[in-house]
């Protein structure tokens, strides 16, 4: 293994690139013992390319002979071709072109990633090696620049390059916390994002998380979940009587209501594992007094769009069936429930897809949350939720949406022991779950997941607490996305928070319900084994 | 070798005009892209771009309207383009040297503008032998050897870490080193001639007069010439390499970065979506459906109801 990396070793014939061992990690302010890699299987390694790190997430075919190999590299040549070319790629390109030409290298953006950081700055993780791989790639072979080499640097263009530059494009959460410190506006974690859209849009080479078993089963059968839209509106009304008797009031959640205010759109997993956000959005909505609906058209009862995370149509066509829902019922508008991807698929980017007729009002649905709480509506008690409460930022919402304040203004309403994660906001640290990571589990992505992506996240949870540590005190993080929610409960699980530190998590409206003086107290939220 | 010299001027002024406007026209030519905005976005209104928060913190924020602030934009540019605030604020021990560096050829920029108003004054007569050209005079005595100074300080500071420092190295490539080395001799060049040949910055200020009218009157000091052609030919390299950025920024901040305009009602990008929904789409993944289909056919096809179909 080569330990300090340069630029070309992506090419090297070599088995694996680089590990991180535990000694290497950033240290965590408490002990804990860090496992060793599992090693990954012969079955994995013998099907696929396993030579980058310590493990593998992009499940690339190993090529058994020269040809293959050779196919390869043709084949990413042809899709880097095409992400360069207005037709096939005027999604993305004026923002890949200006970052491939106005770099300086100045690697300014490096600190700013938790990834880099938590690996003890491995230099395979730093936002700029990939994208300075690619960058070389393309001004050789896409752009053809005269004396490329030597201008900008070489790279051995061969297929232990391309599958490293695949699966290096899943060592990013796209958080963009690099791209925020840029002093030219360059966007590292685009790349990674652009990557991705080759090897799916062209080689066909994706994540059966986001892709098989993501985006083609929702718009299959309906949700990544599983779910039809039979299953979902059963699995619904059952929320509803469970959590109608164990919160001892009455709801019901409306289906297909046409002309209704609001058409709602959960992440489907929320019905499927966290019941409680479902029933807390039902509550609060009928309790406010709105006028709202889900819909149980294909696809419009899951909001998520794992699209935006590899695919920019799959993506376009996810959102295409999510306004289309809302149309058929004559919605006013769209609201989007606590997934942090979703908002962002939904509102920003499908802004430029939706065609005219399609172009229903869509939200977020912390404004509203932040609405009804301050109206007084609900007479909500405060003291109810008095237990240290901190607050994950989705970057979806907050960097890349610029949704801050509400989910504060209801905090400082009903939480009085909130407290605020260093740094947070627009500046918060991923999840370590961004961009589709929350969703794998395969081979030994769970432990990269839990030992690197989430290790700044969960270093900024145990600090926030710094002050209430140990078992004895009640702590709830606040994380309203689902695919944070996954995240933060594996780690939860991992580092064994519940039982030495009798911390739990959920998003922002169970501590709504929590607050309500009527409700069943601490129902809702759960300070138990298996939550 | 003086009418040369005029020739390779003009021509090294055309280039750079021409590089500069080739990679605007380029990027403004590109199609509409999808958003994908950064928050905080410097020209939200109130206090929202203080925190990074947007006018989707409002509920209807459709129906409302959306302040935007030309102020607030100005207080994160300005301080961003005068101090390298990025810089200093996330790699400062890169900020020690980059920033007299790009100091240095503000000061430059600000020296040759300078040098222009006064050779105006030299053909025209006007504002001659008042004191607001005596102020300018002396301003471009300061500024130019200050300019230069901090130009080869900062450049040799830079040189010396991309290649000491292995964050850099590994990052750095021929063209770097090429660049600052150009820098350093061209600014060094400049400092030798000040120095030695034109002190007072007489012999700058008729060249330009002499470039501006045309008049290819004769140049005494080679050093002069020598001078004159490291830096119409710095000039003109400048947009051919990376350093596009010094212009390219706008764009990647005011149309990328701070690009959140949505879209309401709006004829003019709906057009231009139309326009994109018609190009042809060649990606070749069985599941995109591509080969020539539009964007719009192939974002309303599903692939998976396909399947299913083919299955019964």
């Amino acid at each position: 293994m080569v330990k300090r990396l340069k630029i070309n070793d992506i090419s090297k014939d070599t088995e694996q690139l680089t590990s991180v061992a535990n000694e290497d990690l950033m240290p965590l302010p408490w002990d804990i013992e860090e496992k060793e890699w599992e090693p990954l299987s012969d079955d994995i390694k013998e099907k696929y390319v396993c030579i980058l790190d310590d493990t593998m997430i992009l499940p690339i075919p190993k090529p058994k002979t020269k040809e293959e190999e050779d196919e390869l590299v043709k084949k990413f040549l042809a899709g880097m071709e095409k992400l360069f070319s207005k037709e096939n790629n005027w999604t993305f390109l004026s923002m890949i072109e200006t970052t491939m030409e106005n770099c300086a290298k100045c690697n300014t953006c490096s600190d700013a990633c938790h990834q880099y950081e938590a690996s003890g700055k491995n230099e395979m993780y730093r936002p700029t090696y990939k994208s300075e791989v690619f960058r070389r790639i393309y001004k050789k072979y896409i752009k053809k620049e005269p004396l490329s080499g030597l201008r900008n640097g070489n790279v051995d263009l061969n297929w232990r390059t391309v599958a490293r530059l695949g699966e290096l494009a899943y060592r990013c959460n796209v958080c963009r916390r690099c791209a925020q410190t840029c002093p030219i506006g360059v966007d590292n974690a685009l790349v990674a994002r652009e990557i991705r859209k080759i090897f799916s849009q062209e080689m066909g080479i994706t994540t059966p998380e986001l892709h098989d078993k993501g985006s083609m089963l929702q718009l299959g059968v309906g949700s990544s979940t599983g779910m039809t839209p039979m299953v979902v509106r059963d699995n619904v009304d059952f929320i509803d009587e469970d959590f109608s008797e164990e919160l001892g009031v009455e709801f019901k959640t409306p289906w297909d209501v046409e002309g209704a205010d609001i058409l709602l759109i959960h992440n489907a997993g929320e019905i499927m594992s966290w019941p409680d956000n479902v029933a807390a959005f039902s509550l609060i909505f009928n309790r406010a007094g709105l006028s709202w609906t889900l819909s149980s058209d294909i696809a419009a009862y899951d909001s998520i769009n794992y699209g935006v995370f590899y695919d920019d149509v799959q993506a376009a066509r996810t959102a295409l069936i999510h306004a289309q829902a809302a149309k058929k019922l004559g919605v006013r508008r769209i609201v989007l429930g606590e997934c942090g991807h979703a908002h962002k698929a939904l509102t920003v980017i499908a802004d430029r897809i939706l065609p005219p007729g399609l172009q229903v009002p869509r939200e977020s649905c912390f404004p509203i949350l932040r609405d009804i709480v301050k109206s007084g509506k609900l007479n909500l008690d405060p003291s109810r939720n008095d237990f240290p409460v901190t607050l994950h930022d989705p970057c979806n919402v907050t960097r890349l949406m610029g949704i801050i304040k509400p989910q504060r203004e209801i905090m400082a309403a009903i939480c009085p022991q909130f407290r605020e994660m260093v740094p947070h906001g627009v500046h918060n640290y991923c999840c370590g779950g961004g961009s589709g990571y929350a969703i794998m589990s395969r081979n030994t992505i769970h432990e990269w997941r839990n030992k690197i992506a989430g290790r700044k996240k969960i270093e900024q949870i145990l600090n926030a607490f710094s002050d209430c540590r140990g078992p004895e005190q009640k702590k709830y993080v606040c994380a309203p996305c689902s695919n944070c929610k996954g995240q933060i409960r594996d780690m939860i699980e991992r580092y064994e928070l519940l039982e030495k530190e009798n911390m739990t998590y959920a998003g922002v409206v169970e501590l709504i319900v929590n607050a309500m003086p009527d409700v069943e107290h601490e129902v809702i939220i759960k300070w138990e084994e298996g939550y | 070798m003086t009418s040369l010299t005029y020739l390779v001027a003009y021509a090294a002024i055309i280039v750079f005009l021409l590089a500069v406007a080739s990679r605007i026209i380029r990027y403004i030519k590109n199609p509409i892209h999808l958003r994908w905005e950064l928050y905080p976005v410097a020209h939200e209104g109130g206090d929202r771009a203080s925190y990074g928060g947007s006018y989707y913190e409002d509920v209807d924020w459709w129906n409302k309207p959306r302040h935007s602030s030309r102020i607030n934009e100005l207080k994160v540019m300005i301080p961003e383009i005068l101090f390298l605030l990025a810089v200093f604020e996330h790699k400062r021990p890169l900020w020690y040297v980059t920033y007299p560096f790009h100091l240095g050829l503000y000061f430059v920029v600000l020296f040759i503008g300078l040098l222009g108003i006064g050779s105006i004054s030299q053909l025209t007569g006007i504002m001659a032998d008042t004191p607001i050209m005596t102020a300018v005079f002396a301003v471009t005595n300061l500024l130019g050897p200050a300019g230069l100074i901090l130009t080869v300080a900062g450049a040799v500071g830079l040189l010396f870490k991309r290649i000491t420092d292995p964050d850099l190295s590994n990052y750095s490539s021929f063209e770097h080193y090429f660049n600052l080395v150009l820098f350093i001799v061209t600014a060094g060049v400049g400092i030798i001639t000040w120095l030695f040949v034109d002190p007072t910055f007489d012999m700058a200020r008729t060249f330009v007069a002499n470039f501006i009218s045309f008049n290819f009157a004769a140049i005494d000091s080679s050093l002069f010439i020598l001078q004159v052609l490291l830096v119409v030919l710095t000039i003109a390299y400048i947009p051919l390499t990376h350093m596009s950025h010094f212009f390219m920024k706008y764009f990647l901040y005011h149309d990328i970065r701070w690009g959140d305009e949505p879209n309401i009602d709006s004829p003019k990008t709906d057009e231009k979506i139309g326009i994109v929904l018609n190009y042809p789409v060649t990606w070749s993944a069985p599941h995109i459906a591509g080969t020539g289909n539009t964007w719009a056919e192939v974002a309303t096809h599903n692939p998976a109801a396909a399947k299913e179909e083919k299955k019964e």
